[in-house]
């Protein structure tokens, strides 16, 4: 039986992990794919957690959290998806238009 | 054996993940990108969690991938990062901040005492409990979902129409 520290540092690595992409990368949808990166790294960690209390309310939430980034993704796609067709352009460094 | 397999499948998640960081194709980012749910769904099965593995495989390596990939091909990048990037040196702060954000990961981590022994406790899981706590304890916020995803459907058809509403 793995103990669940060692899920949870998996999480904790994969989730510096997405934070990094968010950072380095330029392209918005590589972007999107390491805020996915993190969501499943905290899904990974609500898991550990409801097994070690010996639950399922962890899965019923990691349920959720899925939910809402299938729709997260399709509204960002979407916004990314208009914003191309606007600038022709896709770099996150351009997108400054909210900026005065 | 579980201790191989999980190191097996951590080593394959994170190397995923570093796939995704390293590649400049988004395809190939979206491909790492798939690898690394699926051996996370691996790990759910491992913590007896079958029914998010199951959802995991179907709703974020299918749906949320295929997703990606039309967008993908829609947009036709990658030609995005190949020119001079003018944020060079800010970006280059990226790895300390990732480093220190490690860090106070750690830290948090350390201070929540998960090295004692787990209580006795019977596991629960599997579906049946799953969907017990569905639609009874949590039949609400269930039920929000389908509101939270109709929002979602009716937003994506509004941003992508040629003509304004």
């Amino acid at each position: 039986m793995v103990p669940e520290s060692h899920y949870v540092a998996l999480s904790a690595v994969l989730f510096v992990m997405g934070v990094v992409g968010v950072l380095v990368r330029r392209n918005p949808l590589v972007i999107f794919m390491s805020i996915e990166l993190m969501l499943n790294a905290a899904n990974l960690a609500l898991v550990a957690f409801g097994q070690r209390h010996g639950t399922a309310s962890g899965q019923v939430l990691v349920f959720f959290v899925m939910c809402v980034a299938a729709a997260e993704v399709a509204v960002g796609l979407a916004i990314i998806v208009s914003i191309f067709r606007l600038r022709r352009r896709l770099s996150v460094d351009d997108l400054s238009i909210l900026r005065w | 054996m579980a201790l191989v397999t999980f190191w097996i499948l951590a080593a394959l998640a994170v190397g995923c993940a570093a796939g995704l960081l390293l590649r400049k194709n988004p395809i190939h980012g979206a491909l790492f990108l798939v690898g690394n749910l699926g051996s996370v769904a691996g790990l759910y099965l491992m913590m007896r969690a079958e029914f998010l593995a199951t959802a995991q495989v179907i709703v974020y390596a299918g749906a949320i991938a295929v997703l990606f990939v039309f967008a993908i091909m829609v947009l036709i990048p990658g030609k995005e990062e190949t020119g001079p990037d003018p944020l060079r040196p800010q970006r280059w702060l990226a790895v300390p901040l990732a480093g220190l954000l490690g860090l106070e990961v750690v830290l948090i981590l350390r201070s929540a005492k998960l090295q004692a022994p787990p209580r006795p406790q019977a596991v629960a899981g599997g579906v049946e409990s799953v969907g017990r706590l569905l639609f009874t304890d949590f039949l609400f916020p269930f039920e929000v979902t389908s509101v939270l995803l109709l929002v979602a459907i009716v937003g994506v058809i509004a941003l992508t129409r040629r003509r304004a509403l």
